[in-house]
């Protein structure tokens, strides 16, 4: 059955706004679309009408630094945040997620505005920009504000934004400082569901032989992207050795919620790998930063 | 409406927009760019890859409108005119000459990816190969093929040279002139441009849409059903229901318990069995017209596995009982074996059901002809049968029926029992116009048989120095909805039970079971690859209670010539197991000479290598006293080319390689003389069909005896005619020498019309006689042997396995065509590794969990392990040149030689597929935390 009736291509945010306010029927914007055409397409989403693709709009196509931040378009296939130059800068745990969604062609079309939009507790992506603190600007008819990144989720598959009046615009991330450096690494089954048993992305600044500050994300640990804050507090201007990082990974423990998934993993399984997860995203970043 | 302006294969064109259009829609429907395939829909297998502004994407999932302005490339793009010529652009010769091409339906994404990559690096490694290929998935699975070849297109690319041949595949040690000695496959150059048709790829004119409307209810019985609101909706042509059968409502390849539409008051067994179907002027509006159709049931409780299916009171689902078959084997005497015996043990294993996923979901067409007579177009394994059962549907003498049988992208077992050729039988029937039904990834994975899933408890006597006296097992086989080829697969599960050893006492008990599960049928393997996983971890587990060498045990019991089988045949000749098991051994200790001890790496203590190893064997053919024949036909034509032809299918095994390269062997002409057709019913003898690895044999012999015959014929001819001594004849380099003068082939054609004779030979070959299982004797009239080592990664954390080196013995008598044979091992391997690692369809009261291909995983190229192939070749006499089959037996012992290696490395035994790494993870958890 027709997947869409009417398919919109506006050439900026404000026309984009327009056709998304005033289209007929169900409507949705759509960057990639490799997951919402197949939720259609499969009965996982209700029927739409309208489609308005919002990779004509220029501005959601940009990756380039603005001011002391990058600046990167909600509608820039993963695979180019994966290979420019400047994330692998400024977002090396970015890089690292992008390159493992999905593969090759649908990360040439799949978008970390979709990623985001989806609001699994788990994507990748998320996961990656959770670590990175990063502010998403968001368009809505009386213009564009931005927001924290947790900000954006209300619950598994639960976005902030209003589907039928607001755009992720893009993300902004601060640039990378001496000393700081980030990790993204996931643990998979080859089996059944493409979605990760457990991912974790590690953000941190260096001081020799001290964190000196450090954010960590593990997904799905929780409903919504969850950032291990206690763990961060216990790390956080600690010389970093075996008995730390014993109590950062009881903190985490306690903190996240991690939960068993049908033919995924059980809850067990995950509090049992998460912590040889962490070390190795932990490990990664921290020579990264010396 | 908006146009969408784009450029293809640097072609402009203006379109009107299509609402709900993708690109891969755009490109094949309208601009009728058909080389561009659609295998799931759902942005998983990579197959309708094209190029948009020079990046890689999947054009099923692309909007058609969102390529408004861009420069679009697809398979049919590369290949350039040169001179009236197409040139081929160099990855496209490197796939025909690395032999990476074999059913070709995923081909042309392969080649469109690999296009993309080597733009952006002229000069990959096998790492940014993987990292580009991750998700083209080839269930062939020529992994490492493919990548040689992209490997031979860059090098040629970047220094101008001719593209590189393989070097790694040596010939056959009985070769001949021909055979024995790697060939290109004739239609890889139309596989590898995007020119080759598939079923989908054809329309005719007014040809309809259709769609079956399936009960989606494991079981019940339907006892409303109103397709009126179907039949209002415009552009519905027709909607049939049972009553509009006029032949035979069921159908089946064995037993007929299938029906082909299930009729009001009439039992529905599993979800995918169809209630309704319908004709439409759109695929769209079939679908609609399906979702219109109002049905209601009287649900029954289901029947979810084949050990309750077999409990007293529980509901039956055929007439007959849940009962398919009781199957036994038996041979010496149990009680006496287990008494002699210095050790027994037993262990049960489980496997689940698994899917073929050939690439290529099913499609059929039937067009009606004005003279009454009705045509099919289908890629099947049995056209033949497909004829006589599509006749009975309809009511109809068989002669009116004519079957033209597709490329298939792929089969594997799969392709063998009727899904939509009496649809759209019915359908065109009906309408009397052309109808197409092609089944989406969804439905093909609802609806086709698959894997049994299987219970196997063994329970084994050994003597202390490991000497096997006494085997007993009792296997439960879930065969599903419906028999389709259940006891043919659980027969062959039962009698390999014991494994390819000599062991004087043995016991095997199976239950066959009917259940509400989708139907099971035939998968390469056919049963064995079952049975196997379970008798080849009971040798490693028998090795280790008796702290003897597992290889040792394995050599101490393997069949040889002289041994008794356990249906009570000799064996004879061609029992190359030997051979196997040490050359596999040999080259395993090239890599480490002490290979089931666990490594340590070094870098990281939670990684843990090991080798594993295991044994198998697999008949050749039908078996069981089933006559095994095959008619093939070889003509020499005036242009003195020769074609032969025959109904056995090709689905991308090579099996037209085969006999292309068998009359040219013959006919002692080249092998681009001799064309090959097949599967045409009208065209081409029966070559029954093809499952049990038996064309090569079968077929290949009816190819070679008619070659032969007609060589005789012309000899015969020419002695009198030149009044020389048949002797004299020689048929050398592409002519007849007659005493001293050399005719070409288009003067043996004149000379044999003038004299009244045709240079046409049918020869219907029949494969030495078998006896059914019980009567010992012959049960087979060949076996191939198979082993295999796998190295393994565990990780100790989290238990997760990567398989690193497979290598694979395999015994197939001759080896015809090693380039072939070649991608036949390594994909065997591959679908071994899936069976062990990857696939499970699941299925949770009677309903489908795994019912996308983005939930039932086959591996890609990144689980390719590093494949080292060693043929061994010991002879079958009656065999083509002494060849026997390979398209199985290559594909069984993989998953066993995994969860063997696994146990080596972390002492975690595997007694379930697929391996679960949370299991692993926890035992070591568990075993370690408890010290």
């Amino acid at each position: 059955m027709n997947l869409w009736q009417e398919y919109k291509r506006p050439a900026s945010i404000s026309e984009a706004i327009q056709d998304l306010t005033s289209a007929s029927g169900p409507v949705m914007p759509i960057a990639g679309g490799t997951d919402l055409l197949l939720d259609l397409k499969q009965g996982r989403h209700a029927p739409i009408h309208t489609l308005i693709d919002l990779t004509f709009v220029p501005e959601m196509s940009v990756l380039e630094l603005r001011g002391d931040e990058l600046y990167i378009g909600a509608a820039v296939p993963v695979n180019r945040v994966a290979l420019d130059p400047l994330t692998g800068l400024h977002a090396q745990a970015l890089v690292e997620a992008c390159n493992l969604i999905a593969g090759p062609q649908v990360r040439n079309t799949a978008t970390l505005g979709g990623n985001v939009a989806h609001a699994l507790p788990a994507a990748d992506g998320t996961i990656a920009l959770t670590a990175l603190e990063a502010q998403a600007e968001v368009a809505s008819p009386t213009g564009t504000h931005r927001m924290p990144f947790t900000s954006l989720f209300l619950g598994p598959g639960e976005s902030a934004i209003n589907k039928n009046s607001e755009i992720i615009v893009g993300f902004y991330l601060k640039k990378t400082k001496k000393g700081q450096s980030s990790c993204f690494k996931r643990i998979m089954r080859p089996q059944g569901v493409a979605l990760p048993i457990l991912n974790c992305a590690v953000w941190l600044e260096r001081d020799g032989d001290v964190v000196k500050d450090i954010h960590i994300a593990v997904g799905p640990g929780g409903p919504i992207p969850f950032r291990a804050t206690e763990a961060e507090d216990v790390l956080r201007g600690q010389s970093f050795n075996e008995e730390i990082f014993t109590r950062t990974l009881e903190s985490l423990l306690v903190q996240a919620k991690f939960r068993t998934s049908a033919r995924r993993a059980s809850a067990d399984y995950r509090k049992h790998i998460v912590g040889g997860l962490f070390s190795d995203v932990f490990e990664a970043a921290w020579k990264r930063a010396g | 409406m908006s146009k969408i302006n784009l450029s293809v294969n640097g072609k402009d064109y203006s379109l009107g927009s299509v609402a709900g259009e993708t690109l891969s829609t755009l490109l094949r429907d309208r601009l009728r760019l058909t080389g561009t395939k659609i295998g799931c829909e759902e942005a998983e297998c990579g197959a309708c890859t094209v190029l948009v502004d020079g990046e890689p994407m999947m054009s099923c999932v692309y909007p058609a409108e969102r390529a408004d302005g861009k420069n679009i490339v697809t398979i049919e793009g590369l290949a350039q005119r040169v001179h009236n010529e197409m040139k081929l652009h160099p990855l496209q010769e490197a796939f025909v000459e690395q032999g990476a091409v074999q059913c070709g339906f995923c081909i042309p994404g392969q080649i469109m990816t690999a296009y993309a990559l080597l733009k952006r690096n002229p000069d990959p490694n096998s790492d940014d190969i993987r990292f580009a290929l991750k998700d083209t998935l080839c269930r062939c699975a020529g992994y490492p093929s493919i990548e040689n070849a992209i490997i031979a297109a860059a090098e040629a690319l970047r220094t101008g040279e001719p593209v590189q041949k393989p070097t790694h595949i040596p010939d056959s040690i009985h070769n001949h002139k021909t055979v024995g000695h790697s060939h290109l496959r004739p239609e890889a150059v139309e596989k590898v441009t995007g020119e080759a048709i598939y079923t989908d790829d054809l329309t005719f004119d007014g040809m309809l849409f259709a769609k079956a409307r399936r009960a989606m209810i494991p079981h019940g019985f339907l006892t409303k059903l109103d397709v009126s609101k179907a039949k209002a909706l415009p552009g519905v042509v027709a909607v049939l229901t049972a009553e509009d059968i006029p032949g035979e409502h069921n159908h089946g390849l064995v037993i007929y318990d299938w029906p082909a539409i299930v009729g009001i008051g009439e039992r529905v067994r599993y979800v995918g069995d169809s209630i309704a179907i319908v004709a439409a002027e759109t695929q769209d509006i079939a679908e609609q017209a399906s979702a219109l159709i109002e049905a209601e049931f009287d649900l029954q409780p289901v029947i979810t596995d084949p050990v309750q299916a077999r409990q007293d009171g529980v509901p039956q689902i055929h007439e007959k009982g849940n009962l398919l078959k009781h199957i036994k084997v038996r041979k010496g005497d149990m009680d006496a074996g287990f008494a002699k015996a210095d050790l027994v043990f037993e262990h049960t294993f489980h496997t689940p059901a698994t899917d073929h996923a050939f690439i290529e979901p099913e499609c059929s067409i039937g067009v009606p002809l004005a003279d009454g007579r009705m045509e099919i177009y289908v890629g099947s394994q049995i056209p033949y049968q497909d004829k006589t059962q599509v006749a009975r549907a309809l009511g109809w003498d068989e002669s009116r029926i004519r079957v033209v049988g597709q490329l298939m992208g792929g089969g594997f077992g799969g392709k063998e029992d009727i899904m939509g050729q009496i649809h759209v039988a019915l359908l065109a029937n009906g309408t009397q116009r052309p109808v197409k039904l092609l089944f989406d990834r969804h439905e093909s994975l609802l609806v086709h048989p698959k894997r049994h899933a299987t219970q196997i408890r063994v329970k084994m006597g050994a003597m202390k120095n490991g000497r096997l006296v006494a085997v007993d097992t009792e296997l439960y086989g879930d065969t599903g909805a419906y028999a389709s080829l259940g006891e043919k697969v659980m027969t062959r599960a039962t009698t390999h039970a014991a494994g390819p050893y000599d062991v004087e006492n043995v016991r095997a008990d199976c239950y066959a079971m009917y259940t509400n599960n989708p139907p099971a049928g035939a998968f390469r393997g056919f049963g064995v690859t079952q049975s196997a996983f379970a008798v080849e971890s009971m040798m490693d587990m028998l090795a280790e209670k008796l702290g003897i060498d597992r290889i040792d045990l394995r050599r101490m019991n393997a069949l040889h010539v002289g041994s008794i089988t356990n249906t009570g045949q000799e064996l004879k000749e061609s029992v190359g197991l030997m051979e196997c098991i040490d050359r596999v051994n040999t080259e395993m200790r090239k890599h480490n000479s002490d290979p089931f001890t666990p490594i340590t790496d070094p870098a990281n203590p939670n990684l843990v290598r090991a080798w594993g190893f295991a044994s198998a064997y697999k008949n050749t053919g039908l078996g069981g006293g089933a006559p095994d024949i095959s008619g093939a036909d070889v003509e020499l034509y005036e242009d003195g080319t020769f074609q032969v032809r025959s109904s056995a299918a090709e689905l991308g095994q090579g099996l037209v390689t085969v006999m292309r390269l068998i009359v040219s062997e013959e006919m002692a002409v080249a092998p681009e003389k001799v064309r090959v057709l097949v599967m045409d019913t009208d065209l081409t003898p029966n070559g029954g069909p093809t499952t049990a690895s038996r064309q090569t044999f079968v077929t290949g012999n009816a190819s070679r005896y008619a070659a032969k015959t007609l060589r005789d014929e012309i000899t015969a001819t020419m002695a009198e005619k030149y009044d020389v001594k048949p002797e004299q004849i020689k048929f050398r380099d592409g002519s007849v020498h007659v005493n001293g003068t050399s005719l070409t082939y288009a003067e043996i054609y004149k000379e044999m019309k003038a004299l009244g004779k045709q240079p046409c030979v049918r020869y219907e070959y029949e494969a030495p006689k078998t006896k059914p299982l019980g009567e010992g004797g012959d049960m087979h009239f060949a076996f191939s042997f198979g082993v295999q080592a796998a190295e393994v990664e565990v990780n100790k954390l989290t238990g997760e396995v990567r398989v690193l080196k497979v290598i694979s013995a395999n015994d197939v008598g001759m080896a015809v065509n090693p380039l072939g044979l070649q991608g036949q091992i390594e994909g065997g391997v591959m679908m071994g590794l899936g069976n062990a690692l990857t696939e499970e369809f699941i299925v949770e009261n009677g309903n489908v969990i795994t019912d996308h291909l983005a939930r039932y995983r086959v591996p890609g190229i990144m689980l390719t392990p590093e494949i080292t192939s060693i043929v061994v070749e010991h002879p079958v006499e009656a065999g083509p040149y002494g060849a026997k089959g390979v398209g199985e037996v290559c594909s069984i012992p993989t998953t066993p030689a995994i969860t063997n290696a696994i146990y080596n490395a972390v002492g975690v035994r595997i007694d379930r597929t697929p391996v679960d790494q949370e299991l692993i993870a926890n035992a070591i958890w568990e075993r370690e935390s408890g010290k």
